[in-house]
C-alpha cells in the first residue's frame, strides 16, 4: 500500500475539513471557553458528528458503523487539532468503540448504538499520577459476590465527568508495574461511591479527577478477560495514541498555516518580516518536522490498520515525533508572531496550549521514547 | 494486488538463487562498493557476479525502461525488489552517478541517440561518470560558473576549471555546466558530456578531513566536446541541471537512513554496559540515543512516502529539499551519537582493530552530506520560497 491518501480517503479529508472548518472552527472553542461551558464539549455537535457518520467510523459495518479504521479516523482528528475543536471523538469514537471491541456482546449492544447516535459520550480512566505510566495501574478491584468492588482513583481523565460510560483499567492481580493483572471495567454514569472532580487545564478542556470509594460492580462490568486487561489495553493506546499524533499534527500544522500567513502579512523594516533569512530558515525547519511527522503518523495508521506486528511500536513512534514536531510548531508559532502571539484575543496562543495537553496524553515524548528503547533492549 | 504477491515470492526466490552470499552483507565503506568503469576494481568476484546477474535482469536500474537496460518495473513493483533486497540483506550491485543524477536526466531531456548511447552503459556500470558543476567561484551560486565552451562549428571548445569533482580521477565521463553566453546567468548556461580521456582534461586529487581523497579539482584546457553531446538546447543547461540536482538530493537524502552495520544502541552498549536494570548504563546517552531513533524512524517513514508520491506524481517538485536537508542533518547527529557511544575507541585513526579508524573518518566524512547537493542553507532557502511561498528579501 502506498504510503498517501487514496481517493476516498482524500475526499474524506475534503469534507472533514469542510464540515470542522465550518461548525467547529477556533470561534466554537473560544466561545465555549469564554461562557465556562460545564461540559467541555457541545452536545449539539457531537450530534452532528453522529450525522456526519463520525462516531461510527471505527464501528463494525454489521453494527451499524462504517467500519474504518486509523487512516480515517486520523483524518478527521488532524481537522479537530487544526480548529481546536473540543469534542469527545478521540475519548469515545476511538477509545471507547475499540475497548468495546474486547467486549461482550451485551456491552456492545449497549454502547455501540449510543455511540452512534451521538448520546453517549465515553471516557478512558488510565492515568494515576502526573505521568502516564499504564503498567502501574495500582487501583484495586477485589472480588465481591457476583461482582467486584474498585477502590482508588483516576486522574487527568477527559469527559470523566460528564461520561455515560467509563472504560477503567484496574488491578486484579500482581503489583503495580506488572503488565499481567490488569483487568478493563466498563463503568457506567452514576455508580454510587464513584465521585468524579473536574478540572480545567490550560487549553480550557475539562478532565477529572475520579475516585472510587469502594464502587460495586458486577462482573458483566468486565471487559475481556480477567487479569487479561493489558492485551485490550494494548490495543486501546494504540489507537488513541495514533489518534492523538493526528490531533497533534492538526494542532502543529494549524499553528505552522497561521505564523506562515502572518509572515506574509506584517511589515518591518519596510519590508514583510518573512523575506527575512532568519524566519525562512526556522519556518523551512518547521514544515521539514511536521513533514516527517505526517509520514510517521500514516506509517503507524496503515499498520494498525493491516494489524501488522510492528503496528505498536510505529505509533510510539508516530506519537513521540508529533509531540517533538508539534512543540515546536506553537513555539515557533508565538515567537514569530511578536507581541500579539501573546494575547489571548488572538488564536496562536491557543494552539500552544491545546499541543501541551495533547503532548502529556496517553504518554509524552519522553515515555514513549523510553518504552522505544526498551523494545530495543537497551 | 495477488498479481503483487506473485512477483514478491518471485522476485525473492530469484534473489535468493542469485545474490551470493557476500553480497548479502553490508558494504565496508566507499571503497568495498562496486562502481563499475571501464576498469572496474572488484574488491571480490561475487561483486562481479552479483553485478552482472542484476544488469542481466535490468535490475540495476529497475524503473527504467528495458529498451535502455533497465527492468521495466511500475513503481509498485520497484517498492516490491527494494524491499525484498532489504529483507534479504541484498547490497546494491551498483554504485553510480550515472544511476542516480545522469540517467534520469537523459531520460527526460536527452535524445534518442543520446539515449541509447549513454543508458545501458550506466545500467551495466560499464561507464563511471562524474559531475562537473561546481567552480572555485560558483558554489551555492551555482548559476555564476564561468567555465567556457565556445562554439567551434562541429564541436565546443571547453576552457576552465571546477573543483570538488568526487571521483573525477577515476571517472570515464563527466556531465558539466559550462557557459555558452556571457550575457545573462541562468539562460547562457548549457549542459554537455565528454570523455574524460579527452585532451585537455587532467584532475588533481584535494585530501579530505577523513584522510581520504575522493574528490578533485577539474581543469579543462582547449576541450574539445563534439556538438552532439549537448544535452537539451543551447543556453537552457540551467533546467536540466536543476532537475538533476533534485535526483541527486533524492539520492543523499538517503544517507538519513543510515548504513546497515552495528546498531548505534549496540555500540553505546559495547562501550558502557548496562545497569542493574538491564538499560544502558549512561542514562543522558540512553535518552539522546532514543530520541535520535524516535526521528531516525520517522524519516524511515518520510522517505517511504516520499518515493511513493514522487512516483505517483504527488510530491511536490521542492520536496527533495526538504529530504536532503532532513536526510543529511540526522546522518551527521548519527554519527555525532556512534562517536559519543564508542568513547574514545572510536578515536583510532589507523589500526586495524579499528579497520582504518572507520568510525572517526566515517563521521568526519558525513560533515560533508549537508554541503554536497547543495548546503542545508540552500535547501532551506529553496523550502521557503518554493513550498511556503516566502518572499525575496
Ligand atoms: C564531499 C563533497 C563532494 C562534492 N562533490 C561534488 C561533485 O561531485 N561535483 C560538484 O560539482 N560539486 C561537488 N561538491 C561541491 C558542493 O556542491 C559545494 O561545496 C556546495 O554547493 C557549496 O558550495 P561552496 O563549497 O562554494 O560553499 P559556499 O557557497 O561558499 O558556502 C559557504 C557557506 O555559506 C552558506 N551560504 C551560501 N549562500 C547562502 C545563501 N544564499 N543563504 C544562506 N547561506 C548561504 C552556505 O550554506 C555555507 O554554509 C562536493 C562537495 C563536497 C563537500
Amino acid at each position: 500500500m502506498p504510503l498517501y491518501l487514496d481517493d476516498q480517503q482524500s475526499m474524506l479529508r475534503d469534507s472533514a475539513r469542510a464540515f470542522v472548518g465550518e461548525t467547529a472552527p477556533i470561534a466554537h472553542m473560544r466561545g465555549l471557553r469564554d461562557a465556562k461551558e460545564p461540559k467541555g464539549y457541545a452536545p449539539a455537535l457531537w450530534k452532528q458528528f453522529s450525522e456526519m457518520g463520525f462516531t461510527g467510523m471505527l464501528i463494525p459495518e454489521a453494527e451499524g458503523g462504517l467500519g474504518l479504521g486509523a487512516v480515517e479516523a486520523g483524518i478527521v482528528l488532524e481537522e479537530i487539532g487544526r480548529n481546536l475543536t473540543p469534542s469527545p471523538f478521540l475519548s469515545t469514537a476511538i477509545g471507547a468503540v475499540e475497548a468495546l471491541k474486547a467486549g461482550s456482546a451485551a456491552q456492545r449492544g449497549r454502547w455501540f448504538p449510543a455511540i452512534l447516535s451521538g448520546d453517549a459520550v465515553a471516557a478512558l480512566a488510565i492515568d494515576e499520577r502526573a505521568k502516564h505510566r499504564p503498567a502501574a495501574t495500582a487501583l484495586t478491584a477485589e472480588r465481591a459476590g457476583n461482582g467486584f468492588r474498585l477502590s482508588g482513583a483516576k486522574t487527568f481523565v477527559t469527559h470523566g465527568h460528564v461520561a455515560d460510560l467509563v472504560v477503567v483499567a484496574a488491578r486484579t492481580a500482581g503489583r503495580a508495574g506488572d503488565t499481567e493483572g490488569i483487568t478493563l471495567f466498563a463503568i457506567e454514569k452514576g455508580a454510587a461511591a464513584l465521585h468524579a472532580e473536574p478540572r480545567r487545564l490550560a487549553d480550557a478542556s475539562i478532565v477529572a479527577d475520579l475516585r472510587f470509594d469502594g464502587v460495586e460492580v458486577s462482573a458483566d462490568a468486565v471487559i475481556g478477560e480477567i487479569d487479561g486487561g493489558w492485551g485490550p489495553l494494548t490495543a486501546i493506546l494504540d489507537s488513541v495514541r495514533v489518534g492523538a499524533a493526528a490531533e497533534l499534527l492538526g494542532v502543529g500544522a494549524g499553528a505552522m498555516d497561521m505564523t506562515v500567513g502572518y509572515l506574509k502579512e506584517r511589515k518591518q523594516f519596510g519590508q514583510t518580516i518573512g523575506s527575512f533569512q532568519a524566519l525562512q530558515h526556522r519556518a523551512a525547519h518547521l514544515y521539514a518536522e511536521l513533514e516527517v511527522a505526517r509520514a510517521a503518523i500514516l506509517k503507524a495508521q496503515q499498520l494498525v490498520d493491516a494489524a501488522d506486528a510492528r503496528a505498536e511500536e510505529a505509533v510510539m513512534v508516530a506519537k513521540a515525533m508529533a509531540g517533538l514536531a508539534t512543540t515546536l510548531a506553537v513555539q515557533e508559532g508565538v515567537q514569530m508572531h511578536g507581541g500579539i502571539g501573546m494575547t489571548d484575543e488572538y488564536n496562536i496562543g491557543f494552539y500552544m496550549k491545546r499541543g501541551r495537553v495533547l503532548a502529556e496524553s496517553f504518554g509524552d515524548t519522553d515515555f514513549l521514547a523510553d518504552q522505544i528503547a526498551r523494545r530495543a533492549g537497551y | 494486488m495477488s498479481d503483487l504477491a506473485g512477483f514478491r515470492a518471485e522476485v525473492a526466490a530469484w534473489l535468493e538463487e542469485n545474490c551470493p552470499a557476500a553480497m548479502r552483507q553490508p558494504a565496508r565503506g566507499d571503497e568495498d562498493m562496486c562502481w563499475g568503469g571501464r576498469n572496474p576494481v572488484f574488491s571480490c568476484p561475487e561483486q562481479k557476479l552479483w553485478l552482472e546477474r542484476m544488469a542481466a535482469r535490468g535490475w540495476t536500474v529497475p524503473d527504467w525502461p528495458r529498451e535502455y537496460g533497465g527492468g521495466g518495473l511500475d513503481p509498485a513493483e520497484t517498492k516490491v525488489l527494494r524491499q525484498e533486497m532489504a529483507r534479504l540483506g541484498c547490497r546494491s550491485p551498483l554504485s553510480s552517478f550515472g544511476i542516480w543524477m545522469l540517467g534520469p536526466a537523459l531520460l527526460k531531456y536527452g535524445n534518442e541517440a543520446q539515449k541509447r548511447e549513454h543508458l545501458p552503459r550506466i545500467a551495466r556500470g560499464e561507464i563511471r561518470w562524474c559531475q562537473g558543476y561546481s567552480e572555485p567561484n560558483a558554489g551555492s551560486d551555482l548559476a555564476s560558473l564561468a567555465t567556457r565552451a565556445e562554439d567551434r562549428g562541429d564541436h565546443f571548445l571547453v576552457n576552465g576549471q571546477k573543483i570538488w569533482t568526487s571521483y573525477a580521477d577515476k571517472a570515464d565521463w563527466i556531465f558539466c555546466l559550462v557557459r555558452t553566453d556571457r550575457t545573462s546567468k541562468h539562460n547562457g548556461i548549457s549542459f554537455v558530456l565528454f570523455d574524460m580521456a579527452s585532451p585537455g582534461v587532467s584532475t588533481k586529487p584535494i585530501l579530505l578531513i577523513s584522510g581520504y581523497s575522493p574528490f578533485c579539482e577539474t581543469f579543462f584546457d582547449d576541450v574539445k566536446v563534439p556538438k552532439e553531446n549537448l544535452v537539451g538546447e543551447l543556453n537552457k543547461g540551467w533546467d536540466v541541471a536543476k532537475y538533476l540536482l533534485g535526483h541527486e538530493r533524492e539520492m543523499i537524502s538517503a544517507m538519513g537512513l543510515g548504513e546497515a552495520g552495528v546498531p548505534l544502541p549496540e555500540i553505546a552498549l559495547q562501550s558502557m554496559g548496562r545497569d542493574d536494570r538491564g538499560l544502558l548504563d549512561e542514562p543522558v546517552l540512553r535518552a539522546r540515543i532514543a530520541l535520535f531513533e524516535v526521528r531516525a524512524a520517522a524519516f524511515r517513514a518520510m522517505s517511504e512516502r516520499f518515493i511513493d508520491e514522487l512516483k505517483a506524481g504527488k510530491a511536490h517538485p521542492a520536496q527533495p529539499s526538504m529530504m536532503k536537508y532532513y536526510g543529511t542533518e540526522l546522518n551527521k547527529a548519527r554519527h555525532e551519537l556512534i562517536m559519543a557511544a564508542g568513547g574514545s575507541g572510536a578515536l583510532d585513526w589507523e589500526s586495524a582493530a579499528s579497520n582504518g579508524g572507520a568510525a572517526a573518518r566515517a563521521w568526519l566524512r558525513t560533515k560533508a552530506n549537508s554541503i554536497e547537493g547543495g548546503t542545508s542553507e540552500v535547501q532551506l532557502n529553496i523550502i521557503a520560497k518554493r513550498i511556503l511561498d516566502l518572499p525575496s528579501a
